[in-house]
């Protein structure tokens, strides 16, 4: 099956030629519907992978591609969530969530006129994650749980192609954080979108990828690809089982050999 | 508000304002200060009524010129702050120069501008204006500055411009900061104002202190005094109520946290 989202040699550094080279020979490619996670070692890359899909950064090499086309600049079929919902104290949940609206085409010529209708389609996102009912409280009203779900209606209100997640449960519980892995694997399945997860917890990877890609230490590249295949819907319960343990063991030790590489290539600061 | 907020909020400062004039007027009698150094409460306030008229006039006058310098330095405060918050680089660059600036006491200059444009309104106005247009600016750059890197990021990706990110984000989260220094700012372009007339205007209650304090009126000093307590706390008490009025989820949002 062909590629949707694709990353060929790609190298990127911050501050120009000369400056730190973020990635490095960095390939990868999602198909279409698939769940993708990317682990590795902090400081990596990951979230530089993160904006150079999304077309926020260019690479200095190398090609991206989404949906077929090059990617050049900002892309608006793709929605965004980070570890900081970042939601807006001055706008109710509902006008939070309905934020793309204003901006993405042809939402943002249609929101005028059409304003019930899309009232009535982030009502039904916030039910989706559980929000019913939560539109009119003021993020500030929420919970941590509860604003990292508003964060995830505010990246699919517009009904990207591609949702892209960057250590999105990081600061959350452990029981949230289970809790939100239900609510990301139900979306996925029910919307069939594309999802490029940036994680540093490995059994979130395992528990919700159809593929793990594993990064090298900076500057990133991809050292691994591991096929998950247990059958969907995957119920909470398999976290504890010994297959599961086996493939979050085998990809921690590839971590831990990144960084050791990492250790060895640049002392640590002193 | 309940009856016990209604005693915290007006009646106990009024009631410790009271018991404070009656403080002074019975340390005056008690060891009977010379007028010239400390007139009684009821000799002050005899100053006050008997001279209102040009008390009055003179306010009017500080008034007047302590709100075109703070107008002027809204305008001018707001301007260079959305320039300079518009991006975090600009902010960094020029910030510790702000700061820098800022810590120049602005009073030195006061003689250069009356040297500049003579005893009118225009040293008082562009003091003023000079003193207070710092904490506006410093505020609404930062407002700017401080967007979420995060928050830009996901707007950014959906292909907002810059102008989208600043009208939907920037601006709106700026407010509390740009109210908040309307207060500090107010204050100090009254002190400005004041502090210009005192070392030299044709009016305005500075003024009408020194020409007061020359011919041994010391009572009409210290009514002065009062009269621009009064004027300080009102306008502080104006642009609070503004604060309040605009950006109130900012408050309701500090409760809650
Ligand atoms: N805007 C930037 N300017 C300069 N260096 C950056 C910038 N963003 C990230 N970096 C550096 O690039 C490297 C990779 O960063 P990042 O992609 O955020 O890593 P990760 O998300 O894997 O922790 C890090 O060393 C980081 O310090
Ligand atoms: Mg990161």
């Amino acid at each position: 099956m062909e590629s949707f989202v694709s990353l060929n040699d790609v190298s990127l550094s911050y501050g120009g030629e000369q400056g730190l080279l973020a990635v490095s020979g960095l390939s990868m490619s999602v198909r279409k519907g698939e769940f993708a996670a990317v682990v590795g070692p902090s400081g990596c890359g990951k979230s530089t992978l993160m904006k150079l899909t999304t077309g926020l950064v260019r690479p200095q090499k190398g090609q991206i591609a989404v949906d077929g086309k090059r990617v050049f600049g900002p892309i608006s079929i793709v929605g965004m969530a980070f570890q900081n919902p970042s939601l807006l104290p001055w706008r109710t949940t509902l006008d939070n969530i309905m934020l793309p609206l204003e901006i993405v085409e042809p939402h943002r010529q249609r929101l005028g006129r059409h304003r019930d209708e899309y009232v009535a389609k982030a009502e039904s996102v916030l039910e989706l994650v559980g929000l019913k009912g939560f539109g009119a409280k003021f993020p500030w009203q929420l919970s941590g749980g509860m604003q990292q779900r508003s964060n995830l209606c505010r990246a699919l209100i517009h009904d990207p192609a591609l949702l892209m997640l960057d250590e999105p449960f990081g600061a959350l519980d452990a029981f949230t954080r289970e809790e939100l892995w239900g609510v990301i694997r139900d979306l996925h399945a029910a919307k069939g979108f594309t999802v490029i997860l940036v994680t540093h917890d490995l059994r979130e990877a395992v528990y919700l990828a159809d593929r793990v890609f594993v990064m090298s230490a900076r500057p990133g590249r991809v050292i691994q690809e591991r096929t998950i295949d247990f059958a969907r819907p995957r119920p909470i319960d398999l976290i504890y089982k010994a297959e599961f343990n086996e493939i979050v063991h085998e990809l921690r030790e590839k971590i831990a050999e990144a960084r050791a590489d990492a250790v060895a290539y640049e002392p640590a600061p002193s | 508000m309940s009856w016990g907020g209604k005693t915290e909020k007006l009646i106990a400062p009024l009631g410790f304002t009271i018991l404070l004039l009656l403080l002074w007027e019975v340390v005056c009698r008690a060891f009977s200060i010379p007028q010239m150094i400390l007139p009684t409460a009821t000799e002050t306030f005899a100053a006050l009524w008997t001279f209102r008229a040009v008390i009055f006039d003179n306010a009017l006058v500080t008034l007047w010129t302590t709100v075109v310098g703070f107008g002027l330095a809204i305008v001018v405060g707001v301007a260079l702050g959305i320039g300079i918050g518009w991006h975090r680089a600009i902010y960094s660059a020029v910030y510790p120069i702000l700061v820098a600036f800022n810590s120049i006491p602005k009073v030195a200059v006061v003689p250069v501008l009356i040297l500049w444009f003579g005893l009118g309104a225009m040293p008082a106005i562009l003091t003023a204006f000079l003193i207070s247009f710092f904490p506006i600016i410093v505020n609404v750059a930062t407002g700017l500055a401080t967007v979420e890197p995060e928050l830009e990021d996901v707007l950014r990706a959906l292909g907002a411009k810059k102008m989208q990110i600043m009208r939907k984000v920037g601006i709106p989260r700026s407010l509390p900061h740009f109210f908040g220094s309307l207060k500090v700012a107010i204050t100090l372009a009254f002190v400005g104002a004041v502090v210009a007339e005192t070392a030299g205007a044709s009016k305005g209650l500075g003024k009408l202190m020194l020409d007061a304090q020359a011919a041994f009126q010391v009572p009409v000093v210290f009514a002065c005094l009062i009269v621009l307590s009064v004027l300080g706390i009102l306008l502080y008490a104006v642009t609070a109520l503004v604060e309040r009025r605009y950006t109130g989820w900012a408050f309701r949002s500090q409760q809650n946290l």
